[in-house]
């Protein structure tokens, strides 16, 4: 039985990373969840999180926000619309990220569109804070308004 | 017939001229490198994208309950037609082919009795359309102060239409733009995002993919959240097409140009030459029946 798999992460403007990976752990939508060499197929949307990737060397981290996940048993391929390795992310990125989440919760709740767009509004708001913490970029002061 | 210094002129003027194209050329040769690069990047992302879509939207369906940007709003009757052309000029008939093919899709939804808008990408086609559509022109993407095409650039134009979807303004939307085929070929081509249209690939290799899926958190759910993106994604995949289109219209363009004026320098220059050969002649003979008469 294989013990690795192929990983691959594609931003819309590139091909990220493509390597053999034995463990990817993925920030689902719907929590995280980690996939392995003969794993059932899943397709997962993703949540704005740190995507870990154990190599055969070296296991490296992701920054990826909006897309999806399909995982096969030999393969894992990641969509995201942003991917960065989590250790190109800066202070400006996150600050970016968070600002936008913001606004989009702003014109959710102005524009009154529903209790589910500002609470997902809210919960993209709350996800890229989390990131942050996640990869050292902690901001309490930018935690989202209860 | 022209004096000698008239045509020494000329010679300058188009020597210049083809010191430009040559240069444009050459510009749009290396940023042509540049365009492809970014498309041949952008596709793995967009194939994958597609596929994952098709393969969704094959097996929610367009039944009653699928979403809008699939099903579509149960109504064709207004079109928005996203017209994506240049900023510059000077690119042969790169924008011009584009903007023909709107003005026949345009007169043929008229003739229809549909109602026609149009979204224009790049002052190009703006300028072009807005002779005789003005009245059709509901809004315009101005793309001179951006450098590189990002996806957020995708993302502003791909939000910009879904509010517009959400508010009811158009029921189809189509997309212009060239497809890059190779330096001497773009052809330009419209494609509708809304509703989306998958090639059901799926279908014919049915055989051969036959992968279930588990969906987290639904397939629905997940449709919901892919499908505005896939608009985004179309609209990337255009723009980087349409790019790669222009710079290679532009630099076979420069290239007629530049072989043009090399042409016209040689005819000058013969021109030129035999003037001053019969000037040279002129003088000759007055000097010689001069000194006969003596």
């Amino acid at each position: 039985m294989a013990d690795t798999m192929q990983f691959d992460l594609v931003s819309p403007e590139r091909r990220v990373a493509s390597f053999a990976a034995s463990e990817v752990l993925i920030p689902g939508t719907d929590g995280n969840l980690t996939a392995m060499p003969q794993h059932s197929p899943v397709i997962t949307t993703l949540r704005p999180g740190v995507l870990r990737v154990v190599g055969e060397q070296e296991t490296r981290e992701f920054v990826v926000t909006g897309g999806f996940a399909e995982v096969t048993a030999d393969s894992v391929s990641v969509l995201a619309e942003r991917a960065l390795p989590a250790s190109e992310v800066t202070r400006e990125h996150l600050d970016q990220w968070i600002e936008e989440a913001n606004t989009t919760l702003a014109q959710a709740r102005e524009h009154d569109l529903g209790a589910e767009s500002v609470d997902s509004a809210a919960k993209l708001l709350a996800d890229m804070v989390a990131m942050g913490t996640e990869i050292g970029l902690s901001d309490t002061a930018r935690a989202p308004a209860p | 017939m022209p004096s000698l210094k008239d045509l020494k002129n000329r010679i300058e003027s188009v020597k210049s001229t083809r010191k430009i194209t040559k240069a444009m050329q050459m510009v749009a040769a290396a940023k042509l490198r540049r365009a492809q690069e970014a498309a041949e990047a952008g596709r793995p992302y967009a194939e994958r994208f597609n596929a994952v879509l098709g393969g969704l939207a094959a097996s929610v369906g367009t039944g009653d309950n699928a979403p809008r940007l699939l099903a579509g709003t149960g109504s064709d009757q207004t079109h928005l037609l996203v017209v994506m052309t240049s900023e510059r000029g000077l690119a042969g008939g790169f924008n011009s082919n584009i903007v023909k093919l709107a003005k026949q899709h345009i007169e043929r939804l008229r003739g229809e009795g549909k109602t026609v808008k149009v979204l224009t990408v790049g002052k190009k086609g703006r300028e072009q359309l807005r002779r005789e559509y003005g009245d059709t022109l509901i809004g315009h993407v101005d793309l001179s102060e951006v450098k590189r095409i990002g996806y957020d650039t995708a993302q502003g134009i791909a939000r910009d239409l879904l509010s517009r979807f959400d508010t009811g303004e158009f029921d189809v939307a189509t997309l212009f733009f060239a497809r890059f085929g190779s330096v001497i070929s773009q052809v330009p081509t419209a494609q509708q995002i809304i509703p989306a249209v998958y090639e059901t690939a799926a279908e014919e290799d049915a055989g051969a993919d036959t992968t279930l899926y588990d969906y987290e958190p639904s397939e629905e759910g997940i449709l919901a959240d892919l499908l505005p993106r896939g608009v985004a994604t179309q609209i990337f995949s255009a723009l980087l097409e349409n790019a790669a289109s222009e710079q290679g219209a532009r630099m076979s363009a420069m290239d007629n140009a530049t072989r043009n004026a090399g042409e016209m320098i040689d005819k000058l220059t013969i021109q030129y030459n035999r003037s001053r050969q019969a000037v040279i002649t002129n003088e000759l003979i007055e000097i010689i029946s001069g000194a006969e008469a003596l």
